[in-house]
């Protein structure tokens, strides 16, 4: 399994897939808070893939929180609603974020399971060791459990 | 974790004393080498559940407890509505009544080696497996709204199963109280077309050997004989469960705030059974729990049209149903005093031993079948219910090995080839769509069931009645 984007730890934008016991951690950073989520949301789809997924098709969401952190929640929660009911897996992400309200886009395609090869399937965002934080100047990052 | 922080009860019982918030003690039943092998969080999950309002007794854990979101997977909590009690959604789990049946074939293992490889290759393409795996089965609202109330009652009228199989679910297969109202469209949609299908992760359909026998007389009674072959499947409610799981831990955070709980931590949310919310979780729960009852009937429905095309004469009775990610009310003993409580079972089984009246007739005497599914590789074990248990855990017990890795760590060190190989050469065949799925679940990456299950036994929740061993194994 693809555990990383290609960019260490230090660079400014990527993701990481972290252990835990039964289900698996995603994280994401970058220099703003819409980039850190975008950075989760493809760590979301390496937990089901390791195929490049081409972003055919653009899939609109919104969603609302009282806070940052319940709103990564609820943007992982949009994604793999998605992902279930529309039966396709997302590469690319754009999120805008204004106070409570989070607007993203998704861009995907059909899962095939010859290309694709689908692993696993999310079954919904934890508050488990949820995080979302400016952890040093102009590096942002987000983290939660996500239940396989 | 380290023992030192417990208080040692007995070799199988290890205390933690309340302290800070706790209201009552936390337990957790595992032998010394389980509990060294546990990750810090079991320990530090199972003090948080003390610390939740109206909780009865203690907040304990099963030996192959693990780290989970909320309560501790193999976590076993009780509240008292009477007393402030909550219900909580994490503390049931996203896959709401993900459980195991097992079904009786009267073949032997000479009869399934014979054709071992063309039976997988049936199971495979009769069951749908894996990720995005879509039934031939689509429901509409009211189709929708039947299978919520009705559960495996439902299927067995909509033809996929038997009747008399109803007796041998939890809950005669029809759980009551769930109310479809209480279920938004969102979850309805995600399950439209997912009736009958096994989903992934850990989820399974094998052909098993009844490899040894514990105990004789209780195998009888559940119909278990050395040689022969059952078939056990594991999966749950699906896209259902998982979208009630996720909008009820979201709605469920004001709820505590506003009933002013204090929550250890965010993941705790929860909400008191009293409360517009708390019933409104339970008509949904209970909505997801016959969805489970359901799929599970139909896929036993599909294991028996296979096995009639192989063997035309076959019969495949139920021999039980459990659930092991539940919140049901039931009545306990509490110092002499009988309670109706709120008991949460999260990667936890149900294990009502011998006599209890909601056992059927004919396991009155044994006690309730516990199934414990362990890894593709090692076997699965079938238990009985103790009398104990009820006093030890709210009769309660383990519900399968527990992971000792991550998928993470799992994938590092296998591909899903390899053991796919490995164990084809010990007469277990696998099908799975996915290789890596595979690999996530390679028997290594799971604790020994054999300890786990020996654990149970000496802690008294349950006892050993067989040991299973796989021959085909459909991996979701």
């Amino acid at each position: 399994m693809k555990t990383s984007s290609t960019k260490p730890q230090d660079m400014a934008v990527g993701w990481e897939l972290l252990p835990h016991d039964a289900d698996v951690r995603v994280h994401g950073w970058g220099p703003t808070v819409e980039a850190a989520f975008e950075q989760a949301a493809l760590a979301l789809t390496a937990t089901v893939t390791n195929a490049k997924v081409a972003g055919k098709t653009a899939v609109n969401v919104t969603c609302e929180a009282t806070d940052v952190e319940l709103l990564l929640v609820e943007w992982l929660n949009a994604i793999i609603y998605e992902i279930a009911v529309s039966g396709m897996l997302f590469g690319r992400f754009e999120v805008r974020i204004d106070g409570t309200r989070l607007e993203g886009t998704l861009w995907g395609e059909p899962t095939d399971q010859e290309l694709h090869k689908p692993a696993c399937e999310p079954k919904g965002a934890t508050y488990t060791a949820l995080h979302v934080a400016e952890e040093a100047q102009g590096r942002w990052s987000a983290t939660c459990v996500v239940d396989v | 974790m380290d023992t030192a922080r417990f208080t040692e009860i007995d070799e199988t019982t290890w205390k933690i004393e309340p302290q800070g918030a706790m209201r009552v003690p936390g337990i957790i039943y595992a032998d010394e080498e389980l509990i060294l092998g546990m990750d810090d969080k079991v320990y530090e999950q199972t003090a948080n559940v003390a610390a939740l309002p109206g909780i009865v007794k203690a907040s304990y854990a099963m030996p192959d407890a693990h780290w989970g979101y909320g309560f501790p997977i193999g976590g076993v909590a009780a509240f008292d509505p009477d007393h402030g009690g909550i219900i909580s959604a994490g503390g049931v789990g996203f896959d709401v009544s993900c459980g195991v049946r097992t079904m009786l074939t009267g073949l032997t293992v000479h009869d399934i080696v014979a054709v071992q490889k063309p039976l997988a290759d049936a199971f495979f393409e009769t069951v749908p497996a894996g990720v995005g795996s879509k039934g031939k089965i689509a429901l509409d609202t009211a189709g929708m709204d039947a299978m919520l109330r009705g559960g495996a009652a439902w299927a067995v009228e909509s033809g996929w199963g038997e009747s008399r199989d109803l007796e041998r679910i939890e809950e005669h297969g029809r759980m009551e109280g769930a109310d479809p109202a209480c279920v938004s469209d969102k979850a309805k949609k995600r399950q439209r077309r997912e009736m009958g299908t096994l989903g992934s992760g850990n989820h399974y359909l094998e052909i098993q050997a009844v490899d040894e026998i514990f105990d004789e007389g209780v195998a009888a009674d559940f119909g278990l004989k050395e040689g022969e072959v059952v078939v056990t499947i594991h999966c749950g409610s699906r896209g259902l469960g998982h979208q009630i799981g996720t909008e009820f831990l979201r709605d469920m955070l004001p709820a505590a705030a506003a009933a002013g709980i204090t929550l250890p931590d965010r993941e705790l949310a929860c909400a008191p059974i009293n409360s517009e919310i708390g019933s409104r979780y339970l008509g949904a729960m209970r909505s997801a729990i016959n969805c489970a009852l359901a799929n599970r009937e139909i896929i036993g429905h599909f294991a028996r049209d296979v096995f009639t095309r192989f063997f035309p004469n076959c019969d495949m009775p139920l021999m039980f149903d459990v659930s092991h990610n539940t919140c049901k009310v039931e009545s306990h003993a509490i110092d002499g005093e009988t309670r109706e409580l709120f008991v949460h079972r999260k990667g936890a089984t149900r294990a009502f031993g011998p006599g209890h009246p909601d056992l059927p007739e004919a396991l009155s005497q044994a006690g309730q079948p516990v199934l414990i599914g362990g890894s593709m590789g090692t076997g699965s074990y079938i238990l009985a219910g103790t009398k104990e248990s009820e006093e030890k855990a709210f009769s309660s017990a383990c519900h399968g090995a527990g992971r000792a890795m991550s998928r993470h760590a799992a994938l590092k060190r296998w591909s899903g080839r390899q053991v796919i190989d490995d164990l084809a050469e010990r007469g277990i065949i696998v099908r799975s769509p996915s290789q890596r799925g595979v690999a996530e679940e390679a028997p290594g990456a799971y604790k020994d069931v054999t300890a786990v299950v020996m654990a149970a036994e000496n802690a008294g929740l349950a006892r050993r009645v067989a040991r299973l061993r796989p021959l085909i194994c459909i991996k979701g």
